[in-house]
């Protein structure tokens, strides 16, 4: 693309439109790829790939219940997906999202149900509801300052931490949502924390739609990321020391410092996906809920090639198969499963994206994206 | 790995040996928990030191490998569903159906390695990130494949998952029959009959794997070659070693090690398979690989403490009644279960000495 760019003067809207056509083609032809190759499996499996992908797409945005399961789906992919960007983006890699989520939503549920119990008085909602979320944030940036912290004063690669410390949140959620915070409704056999108390509810925007303001604040925090990361200071630091670590050194940044805070922030949105899962939808932390986002929310971020908007979008891509796929199943007895093997093909052609230019004989452009750097960074 | 490693990991499975004996000895001679704590140990180690034997191959050779995991879940339920297709469909008897299971699991764990090698090695994507598209895709395809084969109306097996054909037999089952049948029948003390010849052919293959890694890596041309590739692919290169094919070689042999141990899974220790089953064994094995400064001994020295840390957890079941309450934490399955993934984390900050990955680990090879 680009080289027919350089024969001809930019002006007016090529200018403008140059650079957007060039970020989103290769996503766009990834995605198209991936669905052609999901198409063959279908038909491999006996089944009719033209009416899978139309249930696919009438469960997805076939009436306005469909678009707001949509986007509820695509809600905690905003937040979750932001958080691994932002880390790509001084140079980390946090596998950890999960973790962070499901620390973040047992903290957010613990304020919604437990804290009016042992003040003894009803916590008004305009003070309850940014008291839960807050402490779901918290919760979420100081799970994430940990790998971060061991990656900055003792080498350890944030890869392999992330990860075990996915698995250390997942036991010790299940050993408190099977024990201390457990439901004691009589009823219950789940694990799972009681109910949060109505002041601590996100409202919903529309009545009678599950959809809720957690959405609109999704695309305010993406907004407020972007801003952090190419208008501020801080944003700059963070860029430099993902892109070349050592002329962050040189430059004088406090080279610790920023990493351990890129991971605090990259947490700190991983854990506002639980805390909005909580306050907007579920109103409880049910365990198992947060397995599969990690690894989602990496596919998004590489989707959206680490910019805010990207992620946005890959998000409601990802919230819109999620829930069409449902109707899918109910329609053509696919499993909702074949989802992820096309997400995973997504991330494939996106991850190598020579695969995608050899098919289509587009030419590499200069800049790519410099991601992760191994063990040792 | 120096003495004062190999001391640590000494160090941590006595402590973990010894609280399991101090809690149940009243209730059973020592002797006999140290020798099924000694058995558990190595049998759960299996996959770990298989996983980490794949990481070496590939690493050594400079293609970090995150995706072992993977190619461990992927084995795992191919492997399976291979035995089980030639059971009920080709009706082969059940130790031919699960030899066949076992040789599917390495096969497509070669193959998903294939997909790695051909990512990293020819495409030169960000290998973490590669070994990520593998994770992904790896839970995809067997989630996907599992509803869709036992669980989905019309499906191969309609809709019920049939009974595999069981597990492979342990050593001790062939070997008594040389000598008239009966456990024990050798004479051999319980630690050494429990510890090596009750073990399963995938627990003794991983044992004789980490002594064949290390003759192969340290003593042949081979080896010599890899390790160049992976410290100075350049050098290797002007010398006339083809590092593509070096890699491409030795990322396809680690994803073989990986397919074995993702065949411990369904084929050697229980006779099913359910999505997500590797439950993180594949990292855990690279912390083992790490720990073990890129050696095979120094992995399976480390992938032995994280059995070890597992069969304290498996063994504290048996003696839950007997936990003393100033140590009640420990009747919590979940907070014993905490145990491998802290001290993976404890070790990779480097408190027992710094490791070394080769120096081109990571690296795509421009030529």
């Amino acid at each position: 693309m680009q080289s027919t760019g350089d024969n001809q003067p930019k002006q007016g809207w090529r200018q403008v439109a140059q650079p957007v056509i060039n970020a989103i083609l290769v996503p766009f032809l990834a995605i198209f790829t991936a669905v052609i190759v999901g198409g063959v499996i279908i038909a491999i499996v006996g089944g009719d790939p033209f009416a899978a992908y139309l249930g696919l797409a009438q469960g997805a945005f076939g009436s306005a219940k469909a678009w707001s399961e949509t986007l509820v789906w695509a809600t905690p992919y905003i937040f979750a997906g932001l958080a691994v960007a932002l880390a790509f983006k001084g140079g980390l890699f946090n596998i950890g999202a999960e973790g962070q989520l499901a620390f973040g939503a047992v903290a957010t549920a613990w304020v919604g149900y437990a804290l009016p119990e042992m003040l003894g008085f009803d916590i008004p909602g305009l003070l309850h509801l940014p008291l839960a979320v807050g402490a779901g944030i918290l919760a979420g940036a100081l799970w994430a300052a940990i790998p971060g912290a061991l990656r900055a004063y003792a080498g350890g690669s944030e890869v392999i931490n992330t990860i075990m410390m996915n698995y250390i949140a997942l036991n010790i959620t299940s050993f408190l949502l099977n024990g201390p915070m457990k439901d004691r409704n009589p009823l219950n056999v789940i694990a799972r924390t009681p109910e949060i108390a109505e002041g601590a509810r996100l409202p919903v925007i529309f009545d009678g739609l599950r959809v809720h303001w957690g959405f609109p604040l999704a695309l305010l925090v993406a907004f407020g990321v972007w801003y952090l990361l190419w208008k501020t200071t801080l944003g700059f630091e963070i860029r430099t020391v993902g892109a070349n670590p050592d002329a962050a050194k040189y430059a004088g940044i406090n080279f610790k410092r920023i990493i351990i805070l890129t991971m605090a922030l990259s947490g700190l949105l991983a854990g506002m996906a639980g805390a909005v899962e909580v306050t907007g939808l579920n109103y409880r932390h049910e365990l198992g809920f947060s397995i599969g986002y990690g690894f989602d929310a990496i596919a998004i971020a590489l989707l959206g090639k680490t910019h805010p908007m990207g992620v946005v979008l890959a998000s409601i891509l990802f919230g819109a198969m999620r829930n069409g796929a449902t109707r899918m199943q109910f329609l053509t007895q696919i499993p909702v499963d074949i989802i992820s093997v096309i997400q995973a093909l997504i991330l494939l052609f996106v991850a190598a994206d020579a695969i995608i230019r050899y098919i289509y004989r587009i030419k590499a452009k200069e800049d790519r994206l410099v991601l992760t750097r191994g063990w040792r960074g | 790995m120096d003495w004062r490693r190999f001391s640590f990991i000494g160090f941590i499975i006595v402590f973990l040996f010894s609280v399991v004996v101090l809690i149940g000895g009243s209730k059973i001679s020592p002797a006999i928990i140290i020798s099924s704590m000694l058995t558990t140990t190595i049998a759960v180690a299996t996959p770990l030191t298989l996983g980490a034997l794949s990481g070496i191959f590939c690493e050594r050779a400079g293609v970090v490998n995150i995706g072992i995991e993977g190619m461990m879940l992927a084995a795992a339920f191919f492997g399976w569903l291979a035995a089980i297709y030639m059971n009920t469909v080709f009706k082969f008897n059940p130790g031919l159906s699960l030899a066949i299971g076992v040789i599917s699991a390495i096969l497509s764990g070669g193959l998903f390695a294939l997909l790695h090698a051909w990512l990293s090695i020819t495409f030169k994507v960000d290998q973490i990130i590669g070994g990520t598209v593998i994770n992904i895709l790896a839970v995809g395809v067997t989630g996907f494949l599992n509803r869709q084969m036992f669980f989905g109306e019309g499906s191969i097996f309609g809709g019920n998952v049939p009974h595999a054909p069981g597990l492979l037999p342990s050593l001790s089952k062939w070997l008594g029959a040389l000598c008239g049948g009966g456990e024990g029948c050798f004479g051999l003390p319980n630690l050494i009959q429990g510890t090596f010849i009750d073990q399963k052919p995938i627990a003794i293959a991983a044992i004789l794997l980490v002594i064949i890694t290390h003759q192969v890596l340290f003593n042949t041309r081979w080896g010599l070659r890899t390790r160049a590739v992976g410290e100075h692919p350049k050098a290797a290169d002007t010398v006339g070693i083809n590092v593509y094919r070096t890699r491409y070689i030795n990322v396809v042999i680690g994803g073989m090690m990986a397919g074995l141990a993702g065949a411990y899974f369904t084929i050697e220790s229980v006779p099913s398979f359910e999505p997500l089953m590797t439950n993180g064994r594949g990292f855990i094995s690279l912390a083992a690989m790490i720990f073990g400064n890129w050696t095979p001994f120094g992995a399976w020295a480390a992938a032995l403490v994280f059995g070890a840390s597992q069969a304290l957890q498996i063994n504290l079941q048996f003696f839950r009644d007997s936990i003393p309450p100033n140590w009640a934490f420990l009747q919590h399955a979940y907070i014993v279960g905490l145990a491998p993934y802290v001290l993976t984390m404890l070790i990779l900050t480097g408190i027992i000495g710094k490791t070394t990955p080769p120096a081109a680990d990571g690296q795509p090879y421009e030529k």
